[in-house]
């Protein structure tokens, strides 16, 4: 059965948890095993920290998760309303991050892309960020 | 979260629970520096053993410490992970400066232990 979700919360940093409650509960129709669930977590943390961090460095808005459910397909989107990436390609590098001094590691796109099957990264400066991720369920070896 | 001195080692036994993200990353570190600071400790070891997860934000916290005692000729070890975060540890490298042990005892013999871990 194909399915739909949506939930917006304010970008502060106690809702990273809360993000990743709700994507799971919502990836959990497709009965995924514990590892796939846990991936599907990361990488959800990992976005929703970027938008807050990164997003509405220095300011607050809202985020925004989406999640869509397409046959044995969970699709999950993190979209915020902040300043948006200037340079995307150097953005998703391994190990690249705009504030060392936070002891950020630059692995967020990383984990994102290793356990996600995609990761689309579209950002316009002014009008903020979306992170589209999918992964097939069930399909792991 | 509990940070515990192991004073005979001058051993710094951060024990975090739940789930390490950014949210509580900087409530750790913070912490973490200022008993470090007033304890003189040196020796970094982390229990995960009641952590269910780990982002990169647990990557930056880990790392700043394993920094932290290296400057000051310390090392680091950690014990208790589960598969998850265990995982994003081998991603990040992390396992090649920071000894993946399976107790705390194994820990405390790594910190006695003469040789330099590098990688």
């Amino acid at each position: 059965m194909d399915n739909i979700m949506n939930a917006e919360f304010l970008s502060i940093s106690e809702n990273e948890s809360f993000a990743r409650i709700v994507a799971s509960a919502f990836a959990a129709q497709l009965n995924p095993t514990a590892a796939e669930l846990a991936e599907i977590k990361t990488a959800v943390s990992e976005a929703v920290t970027n938008a807050i961090i990164h997003g509405y460095e220095n300011s607050t808005g809202m985020v925004r998760l989406e999640g869509k459910i397409h046959k044995n397909t969970v699709e999950i989107s993190v979209i915020d309303y902040g300043w948006g990436i200037p340079d995307i390609e150097e953005a998703r590098k391994p190990l690249f991050t705009s504030k060392p001094e936070l002891e950020r590691s630059g692995m967020g796109f990383s984990i994102m892309e290793s356990f996600m099957d995609s990761v689309e990264v579209i950002s316009n400066l002014g009008d903020g960020t979306t992170v589209k991720m999918t992964k097939a369920i069930g399909e792991q070896e | 979260m509990d940070i515990r001195l192991i004073s005979e080692k001058r051993a710094l036994l951060i024990r975090v629970d739940g789930e390490l993200d950014h949210h509580l990353a900087g409530i750790i570190k913070d912490a973490a520096d200022k008993k470090m600071r007033a304890t003189n400790a040196i020796n970094i070891i982390f229990d995960l053993g009641g952590m269910t997860f780990m982002d990169s934000a647990g990557i930056g916290v880990m790392m700043g410490r394993y920094k932290k005692a290296r400057s000051l000729g310390g090392k680091t070890a950690v014990f208790g992970t589960n598969a998850q975060t265990l995982r994003i540890i081998k991603m990040s490298g992390m396992d090649k400066v920071i000894k993946i042990v399976p107790c705390l005892e194994k820990a405390i013999r790594y910190l006695d232990k003469e040789e330099i871990h590098n990688g």
